[in-house]
């Protein structure tokens, strides 16, 4: 068995099996149960390395040809395809509980695959080919068969073609770098190109406006599986890139240019956050704030560039995960995500809006949760280097603390009279218990992380020198 | 010289039916117009890739015509539907806009070729025409249909300078994959929302 056919054709041949073959009711546990194995397979089998069970000899070769490249996974993508795959498995047994799992398990289990393609793709940059290909493949998880698409996927649509074309460029451009370091013209060209890139792909400043809208329009579980689901692999292909050409790493207004990017989603989503009436339209504010994060990581002079980066991903697919089941739970009941509509609502859906508000801290970064962590090291680093930045960083969680505590201002403001009651069915209940106490693990003892962080900076060795 | 004669009469063609698609608001016309326009795509990637993997973006482009027309010719109840309410609509403006497209490609074209040598005048012509001609498509519509024909002709033009710099078979297919995708997506999108529930359950 090679790692390729155990890590992309597989999933996507259940996802296409399930498409047709298995029935809505069984999808969820068919998806979670297989992505769940092959998270564990990943976790237990190092790649490339033979290794004996009783007397059979098991060994995952790395590679397989296909159309004269290669598709390749070394050794120490294993903790990453496990952190994948684990991720993936929780998304797929939430889908139940979401009332989402009409085609949700099968696209999602093709999209991943794509996904994890893209990693194993040589040369690296055909990744952006895969990435608008399952950027396609979201597409009818966003709009339902009877629903007419909103302004915000076809901006989506729009963004993540736009997308390919300057990424692809930009690494036959880079390739010329390198063989003419000296040549600042191609060199500003190509780093033009890929910045235009990324931006497209990460939804950077100006060019996030279809993710709020996406948060009003498509269903809460899907959007923030798509939410989850491309930042942490593009985040994955921009280490790639940083990883493998040195001027990227080494130019100091490139990575001046990375950092004010950052920072300046970090800063304008936690205070759109905070004015915001709308609560999807708040997560989609987090997650770009979220993703100014990892972006401001990148462009911070540190060895601890690829720690920080998982330590920010782990987290955010959990707290995503269970903000977005929360969501798609009240939704089902408010039909409409405003204020107005969900007000008083703690009473009625207690553990969901105790999994929204847990959730919601997390994200800024609030103390004992999951995300608190990452948080701290990251402020850490910042410090060191630029106090301007730490600041505009604060006031961007800040604004995130303030929508969160609207947010619970909303959910509690009720008559005495109500009563209290449990409205949440029971896999509903314990999918988001678990991920409650899955947020406060993560945040009290982030060493169990250890385990998937050790190896992690293998993959991108010469960022840490 | 032959060759480069019809490479040219392929970019004249290029600026005629990205013209058309722009400024006309008949369906068929823009999608006739698509499916004419990606003949020249297929000499002009072909002036650097193998003949048979010329045809893959040929074959692909009029796939994603074909189901792009048949979509729309299902869907009788947009016919009567008005078109967006974007302010610049004239076909004057458009007009003028493709002449700008125009102009920065004759201005670009010299200085492409002269950063990457090799490329050939007219390609790099016919692959900055449509890109400039794709990119001003979707700045001035939302209809979906437009927004397809716009990303496609824009990926087309890409795909004409792309094949003279990467000549690998995997990016070939996918890259028809992606068109292929994007005239599904677009198909899918168009008829989203015209059927009707079928049980309470999809809610």
């Amino acid at each position: 068995m090679s790692a390729p056919i155990l890590w992309i054709v597989t999933p996507f041949a259940a996802g296409v099996l399930i498409l047709f073959l298995l029935r809505e009711k069984y999808s969820a546990w068919a998806g979670g149960t297989l992505s769940a194995i092959l998270a564990l397979i990943a976790l237990i089998f190092p790649i490339d390395t033979a290794m004996l069970l009783g007397s059979i000899s098991i060994k995952i070769s790395p590679s397989i040809q296909f159309f004269g490249r290669s598709f390749e996974f070394s050794i120490a993508d294993g903790p990453l395809l496990a952190i994948i795959y684990g991720l993936a498995a929780l998304w797929f047994f939430g889908t139940e509980a979401s009332g989402t799992a009409n085609r949700f398990v099968s696209l999602g289990l093709m999209i991943v695959s794509l996904l994890t393609a893209s990693i194993a793709v040589e040369p690296f940059l055909f990744a952006a080919l895969l990435l608008e290909i399952a950027a396609m493949l979201v597409i009818p998880l966003l709009v339902p068969p009877y629903q007419k698409p909103g302004r915000g996927v076809v901006r989506f649509l729009i963004y993540q073609t736009l997308a390919m074309p300057f990424i692809l460029f930009s690494g036959w451009m880079l390739a010329g770098v390198e063989a003419s370091p000296g040549d600042l013209g191609t060199t500003t060209q190509a780093g033009a190109m890929l910045g235009l890139g990324f931006a497209f792909l990460l939804a950077v400043f100006p060019l996030y406006n279809w993710i709020p809208m996406l948060m009003e329009e498509a269903s809460p579980y899907a959007s923030g599986f798509l939410l989850w689901v491309l930042p942490t692999f593009t985040v994955i292909f921009a280490l790639g890139f940083l990883d493998r050409y040195a001027w990227l790493r080494t130019t100091p207004q490139l990575a001046s240019a990375i950092q004010f990017a950052g920072v300046f989603m970090v800063a304008s989503g936690g205070i759109f956050a905070s004015l915001q009436r709308h609560i999807g339209r708040m997560l989609g504010y987090a997650t770009i704030a979220e993703t100014g994060l990892l972006i401001l990581i990148m462009g911070v002079r540190s060895s601890e560039i690829v720690n920080l980066t998982f330590l920010i991903l782990i987290p955010r697919g959990l707290a995503l995960a269970v903000w977005a089941l929360a969501l798609s739970i009240i939704k089902r009941s408010a039909y409409s995500l405003r204020f107005s509509e969900v007000q008083g609502m703690a009473r009625s859906y207690p553990i969901a809006v105790g999994a929204i508000i847990l959730s919601h801290l997390s994200m800024t970064g609030f103390p004992l949760l999951a995300g608190f962590p990452a948080r701290l090291a990251i402020w850490q680093e910042l410090a060191g280097q630029s106090l301007s930045t730490s600041i505009w960083v604060f006031i961007g969680m800040s604004g995130l603390l303030v929508a969160a505590t609207r947010t619970l201002a909303v959910f509690v403001m009720v008559e005495k009279e109500k009563k209290w009651g449990l409205n949440e069915s029971w896999v509903q209940m314990s999918m988001l218990g678990l991920g409650m106490i899955g947020l406060f693990i993560l945040g009290m003892f982030p060493q169990i992380l250890q385990p998937f962080l050790a190896d992690l900076p293998l993959l991108f060795n010469r960022i840490g020198q | 010289m032959a060759l480069d004669i019809v490479s040219w009469l392929a970019v004249g063609l290029i600026l005629a039916t990205s013209t058309t698609i722009l400024i006309t608001r008949d369906w068929r016309i823009s999608l006739g117009s698509l499916a004419v326009q990606y003949i020249a795509v297929f000499w002009l990637t072909s002036r650097h890739l193998p003949f048979v993997m010329g045809s893959v973006k040929l074959i692909a482009g009029w796939m994603v015509v074909a189901a792009l027309g048949m979509t729309r010719l299902g869907l009788t109840s947009m016919d009567k539907e008005e078109e967006d309410t974007f302010w610049p609509r004239g076909q004057w403006f458009r007009i003028i806009l493709m002449l700008i497209v125009t102009l920065v490609t004759v201005g670009a074209t010299p200085r492409v070729e002269a950063a990457i040598p090799g490329l050939g005048f007219p390609v790099i012509a016919g692959g900055l025409l449509l890109v400039g001609a794709g990119v001003v498509h979707l700045g001035v519509t939302s209809e979906l249909l437009r927004v397809a024909l716009g990303l496609l002709t824009m990926l087309a033009g890409f795909e004409i300078i792309y094949a003279a710099v990467e000549s690998s078979i995997l990016v070939t297919g996918f890259l028809a994959v992606t068109n292929l995708g994007l005239g599904i997506v677009g198909s899918y999108l168009l008829i989203a929302g015209s059927t009707p529930l079928e049980s309470e359950e999809e809610l």
